[in-house]
């Protein structure tokens, strides 16, 4: 018998030595998105990344609405991380209109990116704890999240999504005592994180669990376009704040953590590091900040973009996130693409998971920092 | 727009009347000092828009961009040279000829989007790849957008119909997910790609590629 099938369907061979398994949607070992793993015995044979579950069209709500009325609903793919996801559209929008942002603004705009970078980089680890069975390290992560989330929610009003950046600055100033405050926490936090050294990063049970397992050599990573920490655990110096700093983060002293291995122990150490660089850059900018001035370029009503387009990125908690915009000269944006990390990290997952034992598959998932919300947008 | 009468009002959709605020935008006819008044009146703090200036080309993107056109000549068009963006447009039959190119001689290395962009007054959708590079020190700031264009059918058939265009999955590598979501919500068939199933959009979708112009979202 032979059926038409419409395009994109097939009709499986089904071996009787090789077994199907179905990760998610609904499992949380799995986020919201399903792998259909075939595993022989205890081995992953090969995987089949299925995302999509939770895709909400972001692109194609924005060409509805204008610049303005566009901020809050682009934060929602990554809430966790919503002023970095922001940030390309902001900068993508004032190259399009012409705007200038205030000297204050940018300075504000990178330590909110900073403090949002900490806050998704503990809800990732602390989710990567749990899926290693170390209750502890869902525990503290998930404790001091709320140190920067306080943080923010002074200066946004909002806990989680803030939308706080906007095309043309930042949509308030700060609270009047925040540097103090902020200098507070942060050296707390930086204190907290040695802690998390010695329970979890020296712990022999994890070593034994990621140490080699899932390697992803330089060539590959290259080839297969991967970014953000999944990249520079396989020993290559990219990060775009260095490569092609935007607002003043080539003013601002940090530098970027490379290391060779490329293995899940390497994946999962590199956002533990960076949060350190973090804490760095956002004491740095407290001191080279003007102390005052205008923190905002007000838009004016109904701005249009002309005939033109323009891509921007930014480096974010899971790599770079690019924003291609197109206008046509109207109030709307005729076409906006978010490229964004978790979803150009997800052609590696195939690589990494075959030959795996089945159990360690967690272990490898998660160290790929991957958001499967981000990923669908 | 300057004919303005209350009857063209009145057939506009509510939502496109909010959207254009045809009420505060002047007329383009307008001349400067005209312009000047209308906003006076209608008490907006508006200025006409300031024509931009056009910026200095940059050399070293400049260097680039003739490279291709050196070697391509009439077969592809150089839409931009602006800092660090490069644009050109290639025709969908010398596509992976001029890929090739860009990854041999110019090295770059990876894809960082594929995004397609429905033009249905003109009948076409346009396939724009973002490329960047790990390995060259110097193309680390540089975005090389290499586009093409393909023909698009009011009824389409994703895979069965003239909408379709080299894949340069063999290039790079690194398209091969970012093409799979170009297919599903353009309906754009990458011929040569190994695995043109659906990525996001569930299997049993019977509808029109959604992320077309022609696919509108509810109450909008």
């Amino acid at each position: 018998m032979t059926t038409q099938l419409p395009p994109g369907m097939h009709i499986e061979t089904v071996d009787e030595k090789i077994m199907t398994l179905n990760v998610g949607p609904q499992h949380p070992g799995s986020g919201h998105m399903r792998l259909i793993i075939k595993v022989d015995g205890d081995y992953i044979v090969s995987c089949d990344p299925d995302p999509g579950y939770v895709h909400r069209g972001e692109e194609k709500m924005a060409e509805y609405r204008n610049y303005i009325q566009n901020i809050p609903h682009l934060e929602r793919p990554v809430i966790h991380d919503s002023s970095n996801i922001l940030y390309p559209y902001c900068l993508g929008v004032e190259e399009l209109l012409g705007i200038e942002v205030p000297e204050r603004a940018k300075y504000i705009r990178v330590i909110a990116a900073e403090l949002n970078r900490c806050i998704y980089i503990l809800y990732w680890l602390a989710i990567y704890g749990i899926f290693l069975g170390h209750s502890t390290m869902f525990m503290w992560p998930a404790g001091d999240r709320e140190l920067f989330i306080d943080l923010l929610e002074a200066m946004s009003g909002a806990r989680v999504t803030h939308a706080y950046l906007v095309p043309g600055g930042v949509r308030n100033d700060l609270p009047s005592n925040f540097e103090e405050r902020c200098l507070r926490q942060v050296a707390y936090f930086e204190k907290r994180l040695r802690e998390y050294e010695a329970i979890f990063y020296q712990n022999p049970l994890l070593k034994a669990r990621t140490e080699g397992s899932g390697i992803l050599s330089r060539t590959d990573a290259i080839r297969l376009g991967t970014t953000g920490s999944v990249l520079r655990a396989s020993g290559v110096d990219f990060d775009v704040r260095k490569k092609e700093p935007y607002d003043v983060y080539e003013n601002l002293d940090f530098q970027t953590i490379v290391m060779k291995e490329g293995d899940s122990y390497a994946r999962s150490r590199i956002p533990y590091l960076e949060m350190f660089e973090s804490c760095r850059i956002i004491k740095d900018a407290l001191k080279k900040m003007p102390k005052s001035g205008s923190v905002r370029t007000k838009l004016k009503p109904n701005p249009k973009g002309g005939n033109d387009e323009v891509y921007r990125r930014v480096e974010s908690g899971r790599g770079a996130i690019g924003y291609y915009i197109v206008s046509n000269n109207r109030p709307e944006p005729y076409r906006v693409k978010i490229s964004v990390g978790s979803f150009r990290n997800l052609i590696c997952m195939p690589y990494l998971l075959k030959g795996e034992k089945l159990g360690n598959m967690p272990a490898v998932y998660w160290g790929l920092n991957y958001w499967p919300v981000e990923a669908d947008r | 727009m300057s004919s303005g009468t209350d009857k063209d009002v009145e057939v506009k959709d509510t939502a496109e009347e909010h959207s254009t605020n045809s009420e505060n935008t002047k007329p383009d006819s307008m001349s400067k000092d005209e312009a000047k008044k209308f906003y006076e009146e209608k008490g907006l703090d508006l200025s006409p828009d300031v024509p931009v200036k056009p910026k200095p080309i940059p050399a070293f993107e400049k260097s680039l961009a003739d490279k291709v056109s050196s070697k391509f000549g009439d077969k592809i068009s150089v839409d931009y040279v602006r800092a660090d963006r490069i644009r050109v447009t290639a025709k969908r039959e010398n596509i992976v000829d001029v890929a090739k190119f860009i990854r041999d001689e110019l090295k770059y290395d990876h894809a960082e989007s594929v995004s397609g962009v429905d033009y249905p007054d003109s009948s076409e959708i346009e396939v724009i790849y973002h490329l960047g590079s790990y390995t060259d020190e110097k193309l680390g700031r540089q975005i090389f957008a290499l586009a093409t264009r393909v023909p698009r059918e009011d009824v389409p058939n994703p895979g069965s119909d003239s909408t379709r265009t080299p894949s340069l999955r063999d290039v790079f590598y690194s398209v091969e997910f970012h093409e799979r979501e170009c297919f599903e919500m353009f309906g754009v068939y990458f011929e040569g790609h190994p695995d043109m199933r659906r990525l996001l959009l569930p299997e049993d979708w019977a509808d029109i590629p959604p992320f077309r112009k022609d696919f509108k979202i509810k109450g909008r």
